[in-house]
């Protein structure tokens, strides 16, 4: 066991991967030479030579295009997008040929590419630094989207996202890189894809989150047991798709209050689609209104200090919104 | 000059609605702070409504003669500047906080959280300028618990789930969550409370009997849980909607004879002494006190002295013993046209019997003008009824929770009894009691009677009035 920050947990989930198999490579902006404008990819060029570290020409959907070529040719790619802001070239490999090769093969090809990128703000990341994408892809079959918050979850996550056979989008959450530090075991783990984990659990409340929000809401949760004795539920959903709708559930059912909270904005967020599900599976155990906690409707995001740090999710507000619907 | 609502008040604990008796103001006039501004009715009592603030009647929300949950708005002040102040307006905290940071010009675009939805959404009240605050505005703003609060009746769907699930009337239940709201903590408290104690834990603190066949106040409940197998209609059958009076009396009848074991006796009562003692003083009582002297002032007094001797019987079972009261509160059971009230008299040992005489004087006067106020008619630990005054000879009369018993005094009727060896013409008058048999039994209650007997027996030219 030892303390790893976020980054330096992908790092070893990727120069695991790709010691344990000759297929991973790994192909972007500034991953090789560089080392990746975050350190992600620092000393895997030097270990594992220029062709399984490829630095790509400043194109998104080259990088993700080749990588699907790639795959279909038998390798295992990941592929990294430098800031999820530049996802969007991209978009028309990912969603009509990445995530359609499965069905539109009826099953007989898939497309085992990772794609990850560095999302999220609260880094005077301004309006292309800074956004969250989930959102962009959650309608789309056929892909698969993980956001881990914690170094043990994102090593896990990471190594069942490279072994997994179909597309998946892999968000790490820029300011948590090196902000966020925990316990990573020695040994080989992989965790399952699809399973949210309860970070805290409770009886009062259920708050439903991801991504760096998870650290807010914790730390929000353990003030408001302090200081009101509420005991709130923390679910990191750790996969935002497909979403682990039994573990929402069951836990909405248990404290009949359930407070959905993420960075993305509130219009379309995915917290849309869990607070639906919410309502359709467990209505009659509802005790008051879903409540869903996200900045407005604002391009993400300001570069003002004083505007970012309002747009920005804080404790202070999580804390309130926890505090009230305990209330109601 | 800021909008307040005023809203039914809670007159009671039990009280779950109230009806409009009187606006005492009209729309566009001016009242002042504590004036009374309406009259409300409820099954217990007819109170005034003070104003809470100076200022302008803006609007009357609700009609005379309408009933309405407690909690519903029933009319809007427009308080003067002065009391804006003093005011917390939910609604101003609320929208105080909501995102200040929204693009200018936007009210309140869809920011930090959501309030509840439609019904008692925040008023769209302008932030106070800048209202201190900076970072995060957003700090509160999520469920805005300062908007209004939803009416009373409005319960989510667990609530109602449970409440199916455990077949409550959710009126009954005291709400603790924002607004007064019945949250689900508040539901599994009722049910909890409902099936552990006695069923004095429902009910208002001692609100005094019912005599023989009628009852008192407090809560109207739903007809169903008094219902029994249904009846066919047939034309020329008419269906009558019970008021609140009756409703009330009909769900106290059926709690108290559901969950008190019932018993009853009777003695006979030889008040021979006592009528001729009352006709030779009564002119004069009437001239110098003013009020009549009956025969209840009497009774009383000996009910009084009698249950110093025996207090078993001024008492109430409940889930940790049996709670034997020291003061003694007696409920007077007064018949009215539209039903039965039963005024208290408090600290009835400490009265003479003029003292009695008038206090039921004034109790009953205003029990019949129907004003009673809510200390008049609680705290009862006793109730006394005259079924003599319709002319009974025996009544089975029904306790009133959380009390032990209710004693009648039936009719004086001329009768001949065997007096020694031979035959007199004697005033006799009966006397009932209904007691709760987990408190007591026969044995002790006997012997309260023939106490109670012994003191009205003796009661002649030597009893003091004063």
């Amino acid at each position: 066991m030892a303390t790893k920050t976020l980054l330096e947990a992908i790092r070893e989930a990727l120069a695991e991967e790709m010691r344990r198999d000759d297929r991973v490579f790994v192909l972007g902006e500034d991953v090789g030479k560089r080392g990746g404008v975050f350190r992600v990819t620092q000393g895997l060029i030097e270990e594992f030579g220029p062709h399984r570290v490829l630095d790509t020409p400043l194109a998104e959907s080259l990088i993700v295009g080749v990588a699907i070529g790639a795959a279909a040719y038998g390798l295992l790619p990941v592929a990294e997008i430098q800031f999820a802001d530049f996802i969007h070239p991209a978009m028309d490999q990912i969603i009509n040929e990445a995530a359609k090769i499965r069905y539109r093969s009826n099953g007989r090809w898939s497309c085992p590419i990772v794609i990850r990128a560095p999302y999220g703000g609260g880094v005077h990341g301004a309006l292309y630094h800074s956004q969250s994408v989930e959102a962009l892809f959650y309608h789309v079959p056929g892909l698969k989207i993980v956001a881990p918050a914690t170094p043990y979850d994102a090593k896990g996550l990471l190594k069942a996202a490279i072994r997994d056979p179909d597309p998946v989008l892999f968000f790490e959450h820029k300011k948590a890189y090196r902000s966020i530090r925990g316990e990573v075991p020695d040994e080989e783990y992989v965790l399952p894809i699809g399973k949210a984990d309860i970070k805290r659990p409770g009886q009062d409340l259920t708050v439903i989150t991801y991504g760096y929000n998870v650290h807010l809401c914790l730390e929000a949760a353990e003030r408001l047991a302090r200081e009101e004795g509420i005991e709130a539920e923390v679910i990191d959903l750790r996969t935002l798709l497909p979403i682990d709708r039994e573990t929402i559930v069951a836990s909405a059912k248990k404290t009949g209050r359930v407070m959905i909270s993420h960075e993305d904005t509130k219009t379309g967020g995915i917290g849309a689609e869990i607070a639906a599900i919410v309502a359709e599976e467990a209505l009659f155990y509802l005790d008051a209104p879903i409540v869903r906690v996200a900045p407005p409707d604002v391009h993400p995001m300001p570069f003002n200090p004083k505007l970012e740090a309002v747009f920005m999710p804080s404790v202070e507000q999580q804390y309130a919104a926890m505090r009230d619907l305990a209330r109601y | 000059m800021t909008e307040t609502t005023v809203t039914m008040p809670q007159l009671g604990e039990s009280v779950v609605e109230g009806t409009i008796g009187q606006w005492l103001k009209a729309v566009g006039e001016r009242v002042a702070k504590y004036e009374p501004l309406v009259e409300v009715i409820t099954d217990k009592v007819n109170t005034e409504i003070p104003s809470p603030v100076s200022g302008v009647l803006q609007a009357i929300l609700v009609k005379e003669g309408a009933t309405v949950p407690v909690g519903t708005p029933i009319a809007v002040l427009a308080a003067d500047a002065a009391e804006a102040a003093a005011e917390p307006q939910g609604a101003d905290k609320a929208a105080g906080s909501a995102p200040q940071a929204a693009p200018a010009g936007a009210s309140a675009p869809a920011g930090w959280g959501a309030p509840p939805p439609a019904a008692g959404a925040p008023t769209a009240n302008p932030p106070a300028a800048g209202a201190g605050s900076e970072a995060s505005p957003a700090a509160g703003a999520a469920f805005a618990a300062g908007d209004a609060p939803l009416p009373r009746g409005v319960y989510s769907p667990l609530v109602r789930r449970l409440a199916k699930e455990y077949g409550i009337d959710l009126r009954q239940v005291r709400g603790t969550g924002a607004g007064g709201r019945v949250t689900k903590r508040d539901v599994l408290a009722y049910v909890a409370q409902r099936g552990a104690a006695a069923p004095a834990a429902a009910w208002p603190a001692a609100a005094p009997a019912p005599p023989a066949g009628s009852a008192e106040p407090p809560p109207a409940g739903t007809l169903a849980a008094t219902a029994g197998p249904p009846v066919s209609r047939e034309p020329g059958d008419e269906v009558i909607a019970p008021d609140a009076i009756r409703r009330a009396i009909a769900q106290r009848m059926v709690q108290s004879k559901q969950t008190v074991p019932h018993a009853w006796t009777m003695v006979e009562v030889d008040v021979t002494s006592l009528v001729a003692w009352r006709e030779q003083i009564k002119e004069e009582f009437r001239r110098r006190e003013g009020v009549d002297l009956t025969y209840l002032p009497f009774f009383i007094k000996a009910v009084v002295e009698s249950l110093k001797e025996f207090p078993r019987l001024n008492a109430s079972w409940q889930d940790d013993g049996i709670v034997v009261k020291k003061r003694i509160h007696i409920g007077v059971a007064v018949g009215l046209d539209h039903g039965l009230v039963v005024p208290v008299i408090h600290d009835a040992d400490r009265l003479s019997i003029a003292g009695l005489a008038q206090r039921l004087a004034d109790l009953i006067g205003r029990a019949r003008a129907g004003k009673l106020g809510l200390d008049d008619v609680q705290g009862g630990t006793i109730t006394v009824n005259n079924t003599g005054a319709f002319g009974s000879v025996a009544s089975y009369p029904i306790i009133s929770p959380p009390q032990a018993a209710i004693v009648t005094m039936e009719a004086i009727v001329r009768r001949p009894v065997v007096v020694g060896d031979g035959i007199a013409i004697r005033s006799m008058m009966n006397v009932c009691l209904s007691f709760d048999h987990r408190v007591t039994d026969g044995l002790y209650v006997g012997r309260f009677l023939q106490s109670l007997r012994r003191r009205l027996e003796s009661v002649g030219p030597g009893t003091a009035l004063y």
